[in-house]
């Protein structure tokens, strides 16, 4: 789950890591009031869940309050990437010596926290790791320990020379994992950290990433999500407990299980069709999912045929046959439906399907094909 | 013949009495699989299905049955603990099918069971299957196996099953399925089936089930390349998924520009692994090299 740059800083702030002074806005107005408390110089910035902020013309220096009014004005509002600009941060605008890039992610490959660390901030990491990766300095962290205090020394001497610096970027190396762990994070990144003209060490920008899974067990991280920053058939698809991702093809997929959802959105390019669509069910076989996947799928106007491709292990194929009637009963479903399922009651899902007139086919690429011909001739 | 799961296999079920658990220790029994005990904390001394005897702890339960293997069905929350308790307990074989753990758990989980030598299959996994010795261990249907001479592993659950029943359906049978799970941090991965199957004298052929994100089909390819030789072939799921978004399997996400189904496949084509371009084709693919 990605949350916003305001957000991200608090729980940095929470662990000691040091940062500009500065406030959220959702109105031009509270970003002149807080431009004013602050003084001076003041940066403001788009608050969305995308990079690219400065360059789409989300982040702007001004000299004055009444500046930070007009210029709060345009942004709110703005679209960057597809996403509405919703709130802004108003910070003051820091004089800056020296720009560093520190990050903390969890590696597939070491299965473990790295710390990725460089000289070279204020620029795209993936940038700087594809061109010059010797300009990166990385360092695995046991998570059953945590990072020692050497380490943390260590990854602050690749960044600084004046020891006052390093002790405080090393102290701030520890936050930062703090802030990890506290948070559930699977990414947590300051970029820039900077040293100002008077040797101060701060965190510039914020970003954590939190891993999905944690949510379960922690609805005070679930309340830092913006729903607005969502495609709005995801966040329902989100509220009904389905796995959805909208894509740009017009045909829609309803399929049980990730790997066979993924493989079935493939076929239907293989075909020569686009799926509109990635949706998992799951493996629980209530037919109220199904209604709900259905419902999302239709309000998708690009959406002009469905294929349903269910293998039934634990997943009972009648259930998903049931949910199929039920909906097609409770609303009107304009585009052809094909339906291909195998498996766990096969037979009596047959059978539910016949009583209503829908045929059900047992060959994903049969079905695969037919759904895409049947996309083709309604478009 | 088959790999980490046989007619040796004594199996514990971690959460039996659970709504999941119970569901496919039944499941599990009716398929053959030596069910020996099962673990809910606070309900030792019941006893499932009429004959499995369920205790307290793990190590109880070892104790008293013999158990070498366990399966896991508990929530996402105690699910780590899960697996420690069992590797604590000297099991040698733990399964964990539970989808949702957190990763940082899973990050601290994994080295303890590699330093006591344990095999962890999973989490976020259907398990194994080795229908020639009747021995299942997870949520696989056992009725679209067949006891033969392919081994199989896979990232995924249904999109497994898809590939198992086209194999049955044209009477090539299996030696053995794992799914190694779908989330970033697994205990068992691709290598480490590959060599298995490729020792193991009851398999002649291995298909491979990858999807996107992360680096380990790539390094599957490399390993197949140099250490195998038995015939390969290989599916990667995902061609069609957009960058950045995690496609259902928490593992199954592009991280910038790595981790493509491309780049797999082109792993893949490298190594000489037989590319199936759709489910289906691992029937033609297999039938060519064996």
């Amino acid at each position: 789950m990605n949350i916003h740059e305001y957000q991200a800083r608090a729980l940095l702030k929470a662990q000691g890591i040091p940062t500009l002074d500065g406030d959220v806005a959702s109105t031009p107005t509270e970003a002149e009031a807080i431009a004013r408390r602050l003084g001076g110089p003041v940066v403001i910035k788009a608050q969305v869940h995308a990079g690219g902020r400065g360059k789409a013309g989300g982040v702007r220096l001004v000299r004055s309050p009444g500046e930070a009014l007009d210029h709060a004005s345009e942004i709110l509002g703005m679209k960057i990437k597809g996403l509405t600009v919703q709130k802004v941060l108003v910070v003051p605008a820091a004089e800056i010596a020296s720009e560093s890039y520190l990050g903390l992610i969890m590696d597939r490959e070491t299965q473990r926290p790295v710390f990725m660390v460089s000289a070279a901030g204020g620029v795209d990491i993936e940038e700087v790791a594809a061109k010059t990766p010797e300009k990166i300095m990385r360092l695995a962290v046991d998570p059953t320990y945590g990072v020692f205090p050497h380490q943390a020394l260590s990854l602050a001497f690749s960044l600084y020379r004046d020891f006052a610096q390093v002790k405080a970027a090393a102290k701030i190396v520890e936050q930062l994992y703090a802030a990890f762990v506290a948070n559930g994070a699977s990414l947590a990144e300051i970029n820039p950290l900077v040293t100002t003209p008077d040797g101060r060490v701060l965190a510039l920008d914020a970003k954590i990433v939190i891993d999905d899974n944690e949510l379960f067990w922690r609805p005070d991280l679930g309340l830092l999500r913006d729903d607005t920053a969502e495609e709005p058939s995801e966040a329902a698809a989100r509220r009904a407990n389905l796995t959805f991702i909208k894509l740009d093809g017009n045909v829609g997929c309803v399929v049980n299980g990730a790997g066979l959802a993924m493989a079935t959105m493939d076929l239907v390019k293989y075909y020569g069709g686009e799926p509109a669509n990635f949706l998992d069910i799951g493996g629980s076989s209530n037919p109220e999912k199904v209604i709900n996947a259905l419902k999302i799928i239709t309000s998708d106007p690009a959406v002009k045929a469905i294929l349903f491709n269910i293998f039934g292990g634990i997943t009972r194929t009648d259930d998903v046959a049931n949910g199929i009637v039920a909906a097609t009963r409770q609303f009107k479903v304009d585009v052809p439906i094909v339906i291909r399922l195998t498996g766990t009651n096969e037979t009596e899902a047959i059978r539910i399907l016949e009583g209503v007139g829908m045929r059900a086919l047992s060959d994903m690429d049969q079905a695969v094909e037919q759904v895409v011909k049947l996309a083709r001739g309604a478009a | 013949m088959s790999i980490f799961a046989d007619e040796s296999t004594r199996l514990l079920v971690q959460g039996i009495t659970g709504r999941e658990g119970s569901f496919h220790s039944r499941q599990m029994l009716e398929y053959g699989t030596q069910v020996v005990g099962g673990v809910t904390p606070g309900k030792g001394g019941q006893v499932f299905g009429g004959k499995v005897p369920v205790f307290n702890t793990v190590a109880e339960a070892a104790a008293a049955t013999g158990a070498n293997a366990s399966v896991i069905y508990v929530p996402p929350m105690a699910a780590a603990a899960a697996i420690i308790e069992a590797a604590d307990a000297g099991i040698r074989l733990v399964v964990c099918i539970t989808e949702g753990i957190p990763v940082m758990h899973m990050s601290r989980t994994v080295p303890f069971v590699r330093a006591r030598d344990v095999r962890l299959i999973g989490p976020n996994c259907p398990g194994l299957i080795s229908p020639g010795a009747r021995a299942k261990i997870g949520i696989i249907p056992g009725n679209i196996c067949m006891p033969g001479r392919v081994g199989l592993v896979s990232r995924s659950g249904t999109l497994t099953y898809e590939v198992v029943n086209h194999l049955t359906r044209n009477d090539i049978g299996q030696s053995t399925c794992v799914g190694i799970g779908g989330d970033p941090i697994i205990g068992t991965d691709f290598i480490e089936c590959l060599r298995a199957f490729e020792e193991d004298p009851g398999t002649d052929a291995i298909v491979m089930l990858g999807e996107i994100g992360g680096t380990d089909e790539q390094n599957a390819a490399e390993f197949v390349r140099t250490r195998v030789t038995k015939p390969v072939v290989g599916f990667i799921a995902g061609q069609t998924a957009p960058r950045g978004r995690r496609m259902g399997h928490a593992g199954a996400i592009i991280s910038g520009s790595s981790g493509t189904a491309e780049e797999k496949l082109a792993a893949f084509e490298a190594a000489g692994i037989g590319v199936m371009r759709r489910p289906v084709d691992v029937v033609g693919l297999l039938k060519a090299r064996l």
